[in-house]
C-alpha cells in the first residue's frame, strides 16, 4: 500500500492505496464520486475525463499514486453548492447536447478545459478539441453547438463582470 | 481492467531512479504512463516494480544551450506544442506533437516516453530524426549521447539499456526553418497509417535544404535521404518537388495490415511527402 494525499473537488483526502489502483477507480470506489464514469476502459473514449492540476486527463489511464499531491476536479464539483449549473452544463441542457448521457461528464470536463485554453473557439477548433471524447448517440452536432453556446454564455458573463 | 500487482517507487532524482532500477531484474520506468498503462491493463506486461520518474522536475522543460535546444524527457506533448523556444528553433517538433493522440493524452504523455516506447507508428520519433536530435542517456556508469539514427533500433526497441534513463533530447536549432507534419489517419486521435515530418530552409521560392523523415514506413522512423538530396535547390512548387517526393518510398519496408498494404503505404509516402514539403516551404 502507498499513502496518497490529494485535493479532490476542493476537499483534502488521504488514503492508503494499492499502487495498481487507477485514478478513476479511486474516485469512484474509494471516494464514491460516481459522477466520473468508465466507458471504454482502454483510454480511447474520454468518458472518464477529469482535471489534474487544471488540465484534462483520462482518469482510467492514470494511477492514483501518480496523482499523489495533485489537485483533481471532477464533474461533481462543477455546479455551485446551491445547484447553479456551470455555463457548459447549462449549454448542454439548452442545446440537447446529450441523449443517453454516458459520455456527458467527460465531454463537459473536456469542454471546460478547451474553453479555459481558448475562450472563443471556432466550430473546427471545438471538433478538434473534443477528438479524444467519443459519443455514440448524437453524432456530435449538438455537442459542438453546446460548446459554442457555452463560449457565448461565458463571454457574456465576463463582459457583465467587466461592466459591473 | 486493472494491472497485475506491482511494487512502486516514486523517485525524487535521476540517481534515486537508477538505484531503484538496479535493484530489480524486472522493473519498468513510468513517465506519463500513456503507453505503459494500457499495456499493463491488458496484462501484456507485468513488471514487478514500477519506477515513477514523473516527479523528477529536472527532467522537465526546455532550455537553450548554444546552438542546441535541450528538451527534458518529461516535457509533455502539450508543452512542446506551445513552448516558445521550441516554436522558434524546432518548429517541426511542435507541429508533430500537436498531432499526437488527443488533448487529454497530450497533457500526460511525454516526449521522452514517446521516443523510449519506439512505436513505429509513434509521431515524435520521425520528427526527432528529421531534426537530427541526440538522446542523452543516464546509466550507472554515467551519461552517454546517442544520435537519433542509432537510438531507434527496431520495433519497440531503442539503444536504451534495461537500467538506463533517457534524461534529455538535444536538438540542433533550425531557427527560421519552415516545418510541417503531415499525418494520414482514418479516424481522429489515432496513430498514423503513414506520416511525414519535414522541415525546410527556403528563400525566394527555392529550397536550400530539407530534412524529411517517415513514420510507419518500417520498424523504426526512417530518413528519406534520396528525397532530401533531390530537394536541395528545388523550386518550392508542386512540380518542383514532385520528382524528389516520388523517391520517398525508396529503401523503406512498410508493414501490410488492415489499414493498408505495403504498396499503398509506399504510394502514400510520396503524396504526403509532397504535401509536407510544400507546406513546410510555405508554398
Ligand atoms: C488512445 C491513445 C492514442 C494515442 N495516439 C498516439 C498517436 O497518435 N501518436 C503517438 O505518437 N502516440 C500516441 N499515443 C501514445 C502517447 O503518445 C504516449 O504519451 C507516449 O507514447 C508515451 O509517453 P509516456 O510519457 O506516456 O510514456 P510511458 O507510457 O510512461 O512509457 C512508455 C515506455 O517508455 C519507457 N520510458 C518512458 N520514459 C522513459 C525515460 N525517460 N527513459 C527510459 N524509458 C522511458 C517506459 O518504461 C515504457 O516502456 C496514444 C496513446 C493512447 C492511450
Amino acid at each position: 500500500m502507498t499513502r496518497i494525499n490529494l485535493r479532490v473537488d476542493q476537499e483534502n483526502v488521504s488514503d492508503d492505496v494499492e499502487p495498481r489502483m487507477l485514478l478513476v477507480q479511486y474516485l469512484r470506489e474509494k471516494l464514491g464520486k460516481t459522477g466520473t464514469v468508465i466507458g471504454c476502459d482502454t483510454s480511447n473514449c474520454g468518458a472518464c475525463t477529469v482535471h489534474l492540476n487544471g488540465r484534462s486527463v483520462k482518469s482510467c489511464n492514470v494511477l492514483a499514486v501518480q496523482a499523489d499531491g495533485a489537485v483533481i476536479d471532477t464533474i461533481e464539483r462543477l455546479a455551485d453548492d446551491d445547484g447553479t449549473l456551470h455555463p457548459v452544463q447549462v449549454a448542454f441542457r439548452e442545446c440537447h447536447g446529450l441523449q443517453c448521457g454516458f459520455c456527458t461528464p467527460g465531454m463537459i470536463m473536456q469542454a471546460v478545459d478547451l474553453l479555459n485554453e481558448n475562450p472563443s473557439p471556432t466550430e473546427h477548433e471545438v471538433r478538434v478539441g473534443l477528438e479524444g471524447n467519443l459519443c455514440r448517440c448524437t453524432g456530435y452536432h449538438n455537442i459542438v453547438k453546446s460548446v459554442l453556446y457555452a463560449a457565448e454564455l461565458m463571454q457574456g458573463a465576463s463582459k457583465e463582470g467587466a461592466n459591473a | 481492467m486493472i494491472p497485475a500487482r506491482f511494487d512502486y517507487v516514486a523517485a525524487a532524482s535521476v540517481e534515486e531512479a537508477l538505484q531503484a532500477l538496479s535493484q530489480s531484474d524486472d522493473a519498468k520506468i513510468i513517465a506519463g504512463g500513456q503507453s505503459l498503462l494500457p499495456v499493463l491493463r491488458l496484462r501484456l506486461n507485468a513488471p514487478e516494480l514500477l519506477v515513477d520518474i514523473g516527479r523528477i522536475d529536472s527532467l522537465r522543460g526546455v532550455r537553450e544551450d548554444g546552438d542546441a535546444l535541450v528538451i527534458g524527457a518529461l516535457t509533455t506533448h502539450s508543452d512542446i506544442v506551445t513552448d516558445d523556444l521550441v516554436r522558434r528553433h524546432a518548429l517541426l517538433l511542435s507541429k508533430a506533437a500537436a498531432e499526437v493522440a488527443d488533448n487529454q493524452i497530450r497533457h500526460r504523455g511525454t516526449f521522452g516516453g514517446s521516443c523510449a516506447h519506439a512505436d513505429p507508428a509513434g509521431d515524435m520519433g520521425s520528427a526527432a530524426l528529421a531534426m537530427d536530435a541526440e538522446f542523452v542517456i543516464a546509466g550507472a556508469g554515467g551519461t552517454r549521447t546517442v544520435p537519433a539514427a542509432d537510438f531507434f533500433v527496431d520495433l519497440f526497441e531503442t539503444a536504451l539499456g534495461e537500467d538506463e534513463i533517457l534524461t534529455e533530447i538535444r536538438v540542433p536549432k533550425k531557427t527560421g526553418w519552415g516545418a510541417h507534419y503531415e499525418k494520414f489517419v482514418r479516424v481522429a486521435h489515432q496513430w498514423p497509417i503513414v506520416a511525414v515530418a519535414a522541415t525546410v530552409n527556403a528563400s525566394g521560392g527555392t529550397i536550400n535544404e530539407a530534412k524529411v523523415a517517415l513514420t510507419n514506413m518500417g520498424s523504426t522512423p526512417l530518413r528519406a535521404s534520396a528525397t532530401e538530396a533531390a530537394l536541395s535547390g528545388a523550386t518550392a512548387t508542386e512540380d518542383g518537388v514532385r520528382a524528389a517526393a516520388d523517391q520517398a518510398g525508396e529503401g523503406t519496408n512498410p508493414p501490410s495490415d488492415l489499414n493498408g498494404a505495403a504498396d499503398y503505404r509506399r504510394h502514400l509516402a510520396t503524396v504526403l511527402t509532397r504535401r509536407a514539403v510544400l507546406a513546410a516551404a510555405g508554398a
